[in-house]
Order: C-alpha cells, then sequence, then structure tokens
C-alpha cells in the first residue's frame, strides 16, 4: 500500500488525541454536545486508519470483516435499546473494553518478538505494563458483566456480602502481588504463561465478588468506576505497546470515570472505599431504630392531585428509580405540557444519584422531550423550594428524606437532598409504605403538608391526566 | 366506658364538651356517652339533640357518680373537683402551672387528669391542640368585638355620599390568634398590619396579605422552645416601643396576642400610646387574661381611656360558643380515639406516648407535671443546623494531614520509579500524568445532565484499544491473529454502539 512513515502515523495520533479532548469538552453544555461526539467520531476514524494505512501489513479480509460485523452489531444494539435499559448497556459495553485489554494483553505476551525486543529493566517494566493491563481488564470485564445482570434484573440486586469479605479481598490482592512476582521472573527465562493465567483468573473473580458486595442503588458509583477502570485498562495497555495515543485516551477516560465516582460519592455523602467495600446498611440497629411509628400518612386520589395541580402556580416534579421502572416519563411530560399550557411553572429537579446511572433521569426525560431548560440541578433548585406550591416526587425515597438533614447520625445522615418538604404539598407517588434503598424510614411521608399518592405511577398520572 | 359531660358551671361560660355531632363519633368508638341536663344549651345544642344520637341526658349527681371519664372546658372548680373519685379521667383546660392547688387536689383523689392545655405543639398532636382552636376562634372574635365597638367601616368605598378611607388594623404578635385576626379583618376590607418578635412568621404574615412590621435586628430571634415567642433585650424591646408609639398615632384598631408561655403578658401599649390614638380607636387586648398587652387593660372589662376603647375580655371564644364547642369536642374526640387504639371503649393512658405524656398531670395519685422537655420544636431546621457543624471541622482536620503525607508518599514512589525506569518509559509516563491533569479539567465542566452520554462516549473512546489489536493482526502466529480479530470484534461493537447511542441521546435533549 501507501509508504506512511512514522512520523505521519505520530501526527494523526496527536490530531486524535486532540480531537478526543475536545469531545469530552463539549459535553459541558447541551448545545456543544452533539459537535462534540462528532470530534470523537472524527478522531477515532483519524487514528484508525493512520494505523490501518501504517501498520497493518496483511490480513486485511479479516480485520474488515470483524470491522463490519463488530460495527453492524454495535449500531443495531445502539437502535434498539430503550433508553431505561441505558445503564446495562453502558455496563455491557464497559465490560468489552476489558476484554478487549485482556486479548491484547495476552497476544501481545505470545508475541515471540517481544524477548529480542526488550532486555533487563525493559522487560521487567514491559511485563508489568502487560500484567496490569490484563488484571484491569479482567476486573472491568468481569465487574461489568455481573453489573449489567443486577442492573437488567438477571441477577438480584441485594448486595452479596460473605462473611470475612474484606478478608477475601485482601488475600486475592496479595495473591496477584505474588503471581505478578512469579510472571515477571518466569517471564525473563522464557515462560510465566501460568502465572498470568492464574492472575487472570483470580483478577476476574475480583471483579465478581466486588460488584455483587454491591447494591441496587449504589450503582451510579460501580457503573461510573467501572467506565474509569476500563480508561485505565487502556492507559496501561497503551504503556505496554508503547503508543501515547491510547496512554492519552485512557488517562482521559480513567480521570472521567474518577471524577464521576467523586461526584457521585459526594452526593450519596458516603465515603468511596465504603461504597466499593459494599453491603449498605449492615447496621441493622439503626434500621429497627427509623422503623418506628411515625403517624399517619394522609393518602390522596388523582382527582385531587390534579385539582392541587392546576391550581398551583410553582410545581416541581422530583423524578427517581421508580419512574423508569414504570416507564413514566412520557405520560410525565404530557402533565407538563398541559400544566405549562395553563400557565403553571412546571420544573424538575434532578437529584445527582437519582436512577442507576449518573445523568440517568436527563437522559429518561430529554427521551420523552421534556426540554432541558427546565431541567434543574438538585444545587440549581434546592433554595426555590419556599416559593413552590407542589412538589411531585415520582419513585423517589431517600433523594427527598429530611432525616438526612435532621439526623447526622442516621444511615443517609449529611447527604445532600432535595428539600420538597419546604414547600406547600408535597404528593409522593409510591407503591406501597416501603422504605428506600437505605432502609431507612422517610419522616417526609408523615408530614402534614405530604400526600400519598399510591399505586403503580405510569396508571396513576395517567389517571392524573385524565382529570387535567 | 362512660363518658360524662356536666354542663359547665363558670359564670358566664357557654361552651360544653363535647357536641350531638362528635358524641355520634365517641359512640361509636364504643362508649355511653351520657349529658347533664341543658348542658349544651347555652351553646344552642339541645338535650334533645343529644338524645337523638343516642347520648342519655341525666342529672348532676349521675354525671359525677358514674362515669369514668369526665369532658370538661374548664377546669372543676372546688366542689366539682371534691366531687371526683379514683378511677376516673377528668379531660379539661386545667393550667396546673397557674392552678398547683388543684392539681394537688387532683392528684390526692388519685384522678387521671388531662390537661388539653398541656398538649405539646409537635405535628402529630396538632388535631388534638385546643388551644390553636380555641385561640383561632379568639382572634376572629376580636376582630368581630373590635368592629362592634369601632364607629366606622373596615373596608374602604367611594360612594355617592363621599369617600370613606379603610381602617389600618395592627395585629401585635401572630400566632394562631393573631393570623386569624389578621385573616378576619383583611376579608372585611381593612388594610392589615402585624409584627411579630420572631422572623420566621414573616412569610405567614405576608401569606395572608398583611404587611409585616419589620425591626432591623439582625442577631435577635424571638422564637423560643415549641414554636412560642421568648423575652427579648432590652434595646430590641425599645426599639419595638419606638415603633408601637409610631403605629398608634396611624392606625385605627390594634389586636395585641402576644403572650410567652409561663410569664405575664408583656407590656406592650402604654397609656402613652394609648393618648396618641386617634378618638375611636379600639384596642381588643387578648392577653387580658393574663395581665394584658396594654397598660390600661381591665380583664374582662371594656374601658374607655381618652376615647380610646380598650376590650379585655376573656372569654372569647365562649362568645362563639357554638363554634368553640364544636372544636373543642373534635379535639377531645381525636384525643379519645387515640386513646381507644382497640375502639372498644376502653381507653389506655400510655405514657411513652409524647402527646398523652404531656397532656396527662396526675395519675395514680401521682403528680406527672411538668413532662420532660419536648422533643421537638415547631421549627427543627434550626435545630439541625448547629449538630453537622462540628462533624465538619472534624473532617477539615483530618484532611490536612492526609493529602501531605499521601502527596510526600506519591513523591517518593515517583523519585524512586524515575530511578529505575528507562528514558523510553518516563517520556510515556509524562504523557500519562499530564493527560489525567487534562481529563480531570475538562471532566469538571460536564453538566451534570450529560453524566450518562459522557459515559457512553468515553466507553466508545476507551475501545481506542483497538490499536492494540491492529498492530498484533498482522502477525504470523495464527492464535495472536486470531485473538487479535476477536478483539476487533468486540472492540468495533464498542466503538460504533458507543458513538451511535451518544448520538441518538443527544439527539433527544432539545430546547
Amino acid at each position: 500500500m501507501f509508504e506512511v512513515n512514522e512520523g505521519i502515523i505520530q501526527v494523526s495520533y496527536i490530531i486524535a488525541t486532540i480531537l478526543f479532548i475536545l469531545a469530552l469538552g463539549g459535553l459541558s453544555n447541551q448545545e456543544t454536545a452533539r459537535r462534540g461526539n462528532w470530534y470523537g467520531i472524527i478522531g477515532m476514524a483519524i487514528a484508525l486508519i493512520a494505523t490501518f494505512v501504517g501498520d497493518v501489513t496483511q490480513h486485511y479480509e479479516y480485520l474488515i470483516v470483524a470491522l463490519l460485523v463488530g460495527g453492524t452489531v454495535g449500531i443495531i444494539a445502539a437502535r434498539r435499546v430503550q433508553m431505561t435499559q441505558m445503564p446495562e448497556l453502558v455496563a455491557i459495553l464497559h465490560s468489552l473494553v476489558g476484554l478487549a485489554a485482556v486479548a491484547v494483553g495476552f497476544a501481545n505476551f505470545m508475541d515471540p518478538a517481544r524477548l529480542s525486543h526488550y532486555l533487563g529493566v525493559e522487560l521487567t517494566i514491559h511485563d508489568i505494563e502487560t500484567y496490569l493491563g490484563i488484571l484491569i481488564g479482567a476486573v472491568t470485564f468481569s465487574g461489568s458483566v455481573i453489573a449489567f445482570g443486577k442492573l437488567s434484573g438477571r441477577i438480584g440486586g441485594k448486595p452479596l456480602t460473605l462473611p470475612g469479605r474484606h478478608w477475601l479481598n485482601l488475600l486475592l490482592l496479595i495473591a496477584s502481588f505474588w503471581f505478578g512476582y512469579e510472571f515477571v521472573v518466569q517471564s525473563a527465562a522464557g515462560g510465566g504463561m501460568q502465572p498470568l493465567i492464574i492472575m487472570t483468573v483470580i483478577a476476574l473473580l475480583f471483579g465478581i465478588h466486588m460488584v455483587m458486595a454491591i447494591g441496587g442503588a449504589d450503582m451510579p458509583v460501580v457503573v461510573s468506576m467501572l467506565n474509569s477502570y476500563s480508561g485505565w485498562a487502556a492507559a496501561a495497555t497503551g504503556f505496554m505497546l508503547g503508543n501515547d495515543l491510547l496512554i492519552v485516551t485512557g488517562a482521559l477516560v480513567g480521570s472521567s470515570g474518577a471524577i464521576l465516582s467523586y461526584i457521585m460519592c459526594r452526593a450519596m455523602n458516603r465515603k468511596f472505599l465504603s461504597v466499593i467495600a459494599g453491603g449498605f446498611g449492615t447496621s441493622e440497629g439503626t434500621q429497627v431504630a427509623g422503623a418506628e411509628d411515625q403517624g399517619e400518612v394522609a393518602p390522596i386520589e388523582a382527582e385531587e392531585t390534579a385539582d392541587l395541580l392546576t391550581n398551583a402556580k410553582e410545581v416541581m416534579i422530583i423524578p427517581g428509580y421508580g419512574m423508569a421502572v414504570a416507564q413514566a416519563q412520557h405520560i410525565v411530560y404530557e402533565i407538563t405540557k398541559s400544566l405549562r399550557a395553563q400557565g403553571v411553572n412546571v420544573r424538575f429537579g434532578i437529584h445527582p444519584v437519582a436512577g442507576r446511572m449518573p445523568g440517568h433521569m436527563n437522559v429518561l426525560l430529554a427521551e420523552a422531550k421534556v426540554p432541558y431548560d427546565i431541567v434543574y440541578e438538585m444545587d440549581e433548585i434546592n433554595d426555590d423550594f419556599p416559593n413552590i406550591d407542589v412538589s411531585i416526587i415520582i419513585g423517589a425515597n431517600d433523594i427527598v428524606n429530611p432525616s438526612a438533614l435532621t439526623d447526622p447520625d442516621g444511615p443517609i445522615g449529611g447527604m445532600p437532598v432535595l428539600e420538597c418538604w419546604k414547600g406547600k404539598v408535597s404528593i409522593v407517588l409510591k407503591r406501597s409504605m416501603a422504605t428506600g434503598y437505605a432502609g431507612v424510614q422517610n419522616p417526609l411521608f408523615f408530614l402534614d403538608n405530604t400526600r400519598m399518592l399510591f399505586g403503580d405511577a405510569g396508571d396513576t398520572l395517567d389517571k392524573v391526566f385524565k382529570e387535567l | 366506658m362512660r363518658i360524662g359531660v356536666p354542663r359547665e358551671i363558670y359564670t358566664g361560660e357557654k361552651r360544653v364538651a363535647t357536641t350531638p355531632e362528635v358524641a355520634t363519633q365517641l359512640i361509636k368508638l364504643g362508649f355511653d356517652v351520657a349529658v347533664e341536663s341543658n348542658a349544651g344549651a347555652a351553646a344552642n345544642y339541645s338535650d334533645k339533640a343529644y338524645e337523638a344520637v343516642g347520648c342519655s341526658v341525666v342529672g348532676l349527681d349521675e354525671i359525677w357518680n358514674d362515669s369514668d371519664i369526665v369532658l370538661k372546658v374548664r377546669g372543676p372548680d372546688d366542689e366539682e373537683a371534691a366531687r371526683l373519685k379514683s378511677g376516673q379521667t377528668l379531660i379539661s383546660f386545667l393550667y396546673p402551672a397557674q392552678n398547683p392547688d388543684l392539681l394537688q387536689k387532683l392528684t390526692e383523689r388519685g384522678v387521671t387528669a388531662m390537661a388539653m392545655d398541656s398538649i405539646p405543639r409537635i405535628s402529630r398532636a396538632q388535631k388534638v391542640d385546643a388551644l390553636s382552636s380555641m385561640a383561632n376562634i379568639a382572634g376572629y372574635r376580636a376582630v368581630v368585638e373590635a368592629a362592634q365597638h369601632f364607629g366606622r367601616f373596615f373596608t374602604g368605598q367611594i360612594t355617592a355620599a363621599g369617600k370613606v378611607l379603610p381602617a389600618k388594623v395592627l395585629v401585635i404578635g401572630a400566632g394562631v390568634a393573631g393570623l386569624a385576626a389578621i385573616g378576619a379583618a383583611k376579608s372585611m376590607g381593612a388594610i392589615v398590619r402585624s409584627f411579630d418578635t420572631r422572623p420566621e412568621v414573616k412569610e405567614q404574615i405576608e401569606s395572608m396579605d398583611a404587611e409585616f412590621l419589620m425591626l432591623d435586628f439582625e442577631d435577635e430571634d424571638g422564637s423560643g422552645e415549641g414554636g412560642y415567642a421568648k423575652v427579648m433585650s432590652e434595646e430590641f424591646i425599645e426599639a419595638e416601643m419606638a415603633l408601637f408609639l409610631e403605629q398608634a398615632k396611624e392606625v385605627d384598631i390594634i389586636i395585641t396576642t402576644a403572650l410567652i408561655p409561663g410569664k405575664p403578658a408583656p407590656r406592650l401599649i402604654t397609656a402613652e400610646m394609648v393618648e396618641a390614638m386617634k378618638d375611636g380607636s379600639v384596642i381588643v387586648d387578648l392577653a387580658a387574661e393574663q395581665g394584658g398587652n396594654c397598660e390600661l387593660t381591665e380583664p374582662e372589662q371594656v374601658v374607655t381611656h381618652h376615647g380610646v376603647t380598650i376590650i379585655g375580655y376573656t372569654d372569647m371564644p365562649s362568645r362563639l360558643a357554638a363554634q368553640s364547642s364544636q372544636l373543642y369536642a373534635t379535639n377531645l374526640r381525636h384525643l379519645l380515639t387515640d386513646l381507644t387504639p382497640e375502639k372498644d371503649g376502653q381507653i389506655v393512658v400510655d405514657m411513652e406516648d409524647e402527646v398523652f405524656r404531656g397532656a396527662t398531670v396526675c395519675k395514680d395519685g401521682e403528680t406527672t407535671w411538668p413532662p420532660p422537655a419536648p422533643k421537638l420544636s415547631a421549627a427543627p431546621p434550626k435545630k439541625a443546623a448547629p449538630a453537622p457543624a462540628p462533624v465538619v471541622k472534624e473532617e477539615k482536620k483530618r484532611s490536612v494531614a492526609g493529602p501531605v503525607i499521601g502527596m510526600v508518599v506519591a513523591g517518593l514512589a515517583l523519585l524512586g520509579l524515575g530511578s529505575v525506569a528507562p528514558a523510553s518509559f518516563m517520556n510515556h509516563f509524562t504523557v500519562f500524568v499530564l493527560a489525567c491533569f487534562v481529563g480531570y479539567m475538562v471532566i469538571w465542566n460536564v453538566t451534570a445532565a450529560l453524566h450518562t452520554p459522557l459515559m457512553s462516549v468515553t466507553n466508545a473512546i476507551s475501545s481506542i484499544i483497538i490499536i492494540g489489536a491492529l498492530l498484533q493482526i498482522s502477525s504470523d502466529v495464527p492464535l495472536i491473529k486470531w485473538v487479535a480479530i476477536g478483539t476487533v470484534l468486540i472492540t468495533a461493537v464498542n466503538i460504533f454502539g458507543g458513538f451511535a447511542v451518544t448520538r441518538r441521546m443527544l439527539e433527544m435533549f432539545r430546547k
């Protein structure tokens, strides 16, 4: 084919890197986000073409078939996926990155040119890079598969808490270190496949165990953490191959995921380590204390709800995971449209950890064509609640729990929450009086200005809409 | 159990502790209800009406001798107290702080006495809160009394015979009574202003469409325990008095409702202020029973000073007897409902319950008043605010040492790495660290609404790992070739799927 020298490939990689950074930068607001996505696509295309032209010397047919088949599968999956299933899709895509990192690592290790290419310390470092790349890749892979299973309901959402699970994790960690040492020693002598495979199995088990121990509502942290790992896996692979494009991209993705995890943890006022260590609500004592009788709740019917809404001036809608489950986002928007047409100012308040993935609620509302300029973040609208006439809480619980503020020692103490009780009336849509994920009773339900609208959110909102 | 409702014997007291309507509900709870003959007459509830719903109408002695529970409005006088006996339960207003002798007498007789005035002010007990329902009536009636003695309209009018200015009403103390007075005066068309030492009631006053008179005292907040007001500092009172004097010159009607629990009513309206008012003005002093907010108030009397009528009635609720009987009876009914969990006509006074504990002043020959301090104030967020503060401080302290140690360790680790690693590795490492920082800077700008697209696009981008597979696919080793082909396949899923789904999502975000 063409004669392409190393310099041109490097320049292409630099261009691709810049485009990737622009792609992430574009997501800072909705207007530039679409352009950002195109930057990403172009960057990826440039990187692929440069490598294709510069480094691939044979087996073009296989390469093209694999690209076509994979690409088709990917595009079909992207078209078919329901917006409520986005967390699952993201999780399964993460697992593919992890798997790819493992595969590239093994293939690289099997390359006979390796031993002649690297010498002494360089070989040691190269082996450590390979080892790390496979380790992170394997944890990402198995962890993401479990996360996918949990998010799609194939595996129960309850945290699995094995006795002595922290010791088990520590043991697995020490074992990986030991086999890493073995691998480096044996690799220098020409072997090393055996410890590498054992380590891979350990890493897979570690990934499974880690995610199994984490419960449903902590999933935003897990998904963003796996996002971060997939980046680090790519970066480690980049070190292994001596490829700066991979290193930069991996680092970008890795830090992106890390920041998301941090934002999610802060939104729950929990330490990252305690989320990852899993098993929320293990202190049973607090649960029992919170479950004491707090008085009576005031139920309400759809008719009266519609009445309250039409007579309100300011309405705040607070969606939670329950809205996703009930697929209620479309009817929510119908109600919003109808109310806005009557001059009611309807807005949406989104808690950072509502749903199962960062930004989950925003995507659902966007799918239902809710204009994004009436969708607000918690920090933007929390001070407005005293002016709100009616707040509707759809399938959310812990994120509107006043005890997060009044009971600093409780399980969710100190977590920032949407202070809807400061408004005139809060209407809570709920199936039953069950507690939220944190297992804490919600005093909001018993307040004088709270009304409970029991039933499936989709059905009840349908009724409310008819009454409007 | 049998409930007995005697006729109120206090002079001028027209209320009655149950109405026919409420008696129906009590009977449903499994109680027998006996009413003394003519008990409701003054409140326009006839004996016939009680009989019609299944109450027995009986004589004085039967009521006191045969009842297990005695419901009253006013606390018993000496004679009535002497009729009570061990095992009986008395529910009425008792004011144990003001009536220690009565409390002792009831204790000695072994009566279980519940004071409607001692119900704790918590959300759950609002339906039992008779003080609030009576205060509401008093506030309304205060406006009616003022209108009665005021020689002009409340509302402004422009008539063929000339212009009528609206009356100006000042309501001091925006508690339940104050707010009721504001509402009543407002609905009659007056211009209403209101003053309170507790800044948090500003919104409530403004929600009634009245004007809140503000004092510029930033630091001082008059909110005491349980949502009541507390005693203020001297400077504050001075400024307050100046404000009142100025208002007195302007307004036509002053309604005072200022009370501080357990203390005589604060003196707010001096003789000087009364004299400053226009002739024909009216002052209604709802605190007359506790000594009055106005210096010249005479309890239970209407007096005129300098052409200003000062109303000191202490029986405002009784002056709306039918209404206040109905609300009070309903408060009692709510209490009895809570006391009868099995709905079998047997009351259980659970002293663990905050409401019952607060109301019960004596039980089984022991005085149980005053109760332990209430757990909740009416303004809970305020109490919560100081609590988290120490936690924050603690974290800050820790965070000083943490990063320093972390940075030192990281620095040493980097130095160690640099001392052994070859130059090529350090070049890549430099790129890596810089990229992490770029990523850190860029990602913080991403709006929270786009976190899901961010994840799908980073996912697509991280599939750049395909480059590794492309470098390997041309290998002559079949196993490597096939692994590489597999890798290309799965990363292709990711690249195309990731970008496509991101695009699809971003298309949905519309203004």
